[in-house]
């Protein structure tokens, strides 16, 4: 392959670079903010460093409107859902996997076809249910209906399905049962996947917004993200308060994805590839 | 091989369970609660909500409101999805070059938005969109361009949230096509040079034919995500100004929980779901043709 010219790799470095911190400034700016005094905020042009940093918005973030109970609600909230949807998504996909029994197939299209049905048609409904067995701003109420996943049903499905049948056949023969061959010898051989959903189920419930808002119906249930929207409409000219409010909704995923972004960039070009 | 059905039943048992009670019952729950006139009496009292045929599908088409709500969804569906497509296909072509620096850093600061939540960020995107003291209209002052009242002029309010939307997805997708970019044989780039193409021959006839299922991929999820935007409205305009930002499920939200008809709600949901089958069935047919 010819080198291309100097001029074109300026060129596409510039762009690419262009391209970072239009994604990167948002986030420099809402953390910068945060550390900032009121009389700090609005100075132009602005200070990407704050000239005089102080960690009072997030003390009154914690102490005048106790922001702690909404973390440690969204904590509980986003490991249950993770923790349960792991669980049973790898035992389903397992046996739409490698088992064979009556009506399999017809079951398994059926559930991917529900797949193109948008969250909001369900809520209604599942509203009600919960209203009418008392478990509106409950835990359990903002847990079980996010644990069973079709995505990542077939996700798992699709992994545990390249995994040869003769290392489960000779398991078998030596006598295992369906719990030490799931527990032993498929869960171990499918890591990749597994870290994948569990990344992805806990992001996605840590970021859920529309069925928390709707089920948690006291302050004592909200989790992040309905506290901080109350909080924008509440303080809304508290742009420091604001602004710490976001960085913690924001940075504990942002922390998992740079530790474990391999996984994520692989679960999107493997769903990619295989959709 | 053969399974036995407590093996069966305890594998796939509590998802099933699961997804009979919180998806596809619901489903059909919905379906039918859309033709009834379930509100707020019936909330106490099931028995108060009254079987009323197509009514409600018929106050939707006379509802102006609901009309203004599906065309702000299409305007930002019909914006977003090419804007979306051109710099996430832009961002991955530059990081497959083999010349090409940093990649890992860039990679993931493309990244970034998508695991972000939306909600925190749209806080932060209402001071950067704000007039007087927002990080954009300071920008455009450095060119001498006087910014306009990003979220308070109906004009602007749409591209402000199209803005954030596109900003958003772009890495996810660039992600995507990345994949694809890397999955085509390189032989047929080879073969291409032999026979004197160039690079924009080599886009145009290589990369776009063969990265044709990455995109009917993506913008099949495009499609189906943005028809169901709701958090950067909600946060950035509440709908507003003049309604110029009401997308469907805002207003299913507002018809179904701030006034409690869940009826009407439920045959807007029911709508919502009828366009995305038809857009993606629609999608799918254009890449058949192709």
């Amino acid at each position: 392959m010819k080198k291309p010219s100097l001029i074109t790799e300026i060129v596409v470095h510039a762009i690419l670079i262009l391209m970072a911190l239009a994604t990167i400034i948002p986030f420099v700016w809402m953390i910068s903010t945060s550390f900032k005094a009121p009389d700090e905020i609005y100075v132009f042009p602005p200070r990407w460093i704050p000239q005089h940093p102080t960690v009072n918005n997030y003390k009154n973030l914690f102490l005048s409107t106790n922001f702690g109970r909404p973390f440690l609600n969204t904590v509980i909230v986003a490991l249950s859902i993770t923790f349960l949807s792991v669980v049973l998504s790898s035992m389903a996909g397992y046996a739409f996997a490698k088992f064979r029994f009556k009506g399999k197939d017809n079951l398994f299209f059926f559930l991917l076809a529900t797949m193109m049905v948008p969250g909001q048609m369900t809520m209604i409904p599942i509203f009600l249910m919960l209203k009418q067995f008392g478990m509106l701003n409950t835990y359990a109420g903002l847990i079980l209906p996010g644990v069973a996943s079709v995505f990542n049903i077939f996700l798992m499905r699709q992994f545990i399905g390249s995994i040869p049948d003769e290392l489960i056949e000779a398991a078998k023969m030596d006598g295992a049962n369906e719990a030490f061959i799931f527990f032993r010898i498929i869960l171990p051989l499918t890591t990749p996947a597994l870290t994948t959903i569990t990344i992805f189920t806990f992001t996605g419930s840590w970021n859920a917004f529309l069925w928390p808002l709707i089920i948690a119906q006291s302050e004592d249930m909200y989790t992040l993200p309905v506290a901080v929207s109350v909080l924008a409409g509440q303080y809304g000219e508290n742009l420091g308060m604001q602004m710490a409010g976001s960085t913690i909704v924001i940075i504990p995923v942002l922390i998992m994805f740079l530790f474990l972004q391999r996984y994520f960039i692989e679960g999107i070009a493997f769903t990619g590839l295989k959709g | 091989m053969k399974a036995n059905w407590i093996s069966v039943l305890t594998f796939i048992g509590p998802s099933v369970v699961l997804l009979m009670i919180f998806l596809v019952a619901p489903i059909f729950i919905s379906l039918f609660m859309s033709f009834t006139n379930f509100n707020v009496y019936a909330m106490t009292d099931w028995s108060r909500a009254k079987f009323v045929g197509f009514d409600n599908f018929v106050e939707l088409f006379q509802d102006e409101l609901f009309w203004k709500a599906l065309w702000n969804t299409f305007y930002c569906l019909i914006i977003a999805l090419p804007v979306t497509v051109g710099l996430a296909l832009l961002g991955a072509v530059l990081l497959n070059r083999e010349t090409t620096k940093f990649k890992a850093f860039f990679k993931t600061s493309f990244f970034l938005p998508f695991v972000t939540n939306t909600v925190a960020i749209s806080i932060v995107w209402t001071w950067i969109f704000n007039p007087n003291y927002g990080l954009l209209n300071w920008f455009l002052g450095l060119f001498g361009i006087e910014g306009p009242n990003w979220l308070g002029d109906p004009k602007w309010a749409m591209p402000s949230i199209i803005i954030l939307v596109v900003w958003k997805a772009v890495g996810y997708n660039a992600i995507l096509f990345l994949a694809g970019l890397q999955n085509i044989p390189s032989y047929l780039y080879e073969a291409a040079e032999l026979d004197g193409a160039s690079s924009v021959q080599k886009f145009l006839h290589i990369t776009l034919p063969m990265l044709r299922p990455t995109t009917v991929f993506a913008n099949t999820m495009m499609i189906i995500g943005y028809l169901q935007l709701f958090e950067e409205p909600y946060m950035l305009t509440g709908g507003g100004p003049l309604n110029s930002t009401l997308s469907v499920v805002l207003y299913l939200y507002r018809q179904g929980f701030k006034f409690f008809r869940l009826g009407y709600a439920s045959s807007i949901a029911v709508i919502l779901f009828l366009l995305i089958v038809l857009l993606t069935l629609v999608r799918l047919r254009l890449s058949k043709e192709e």
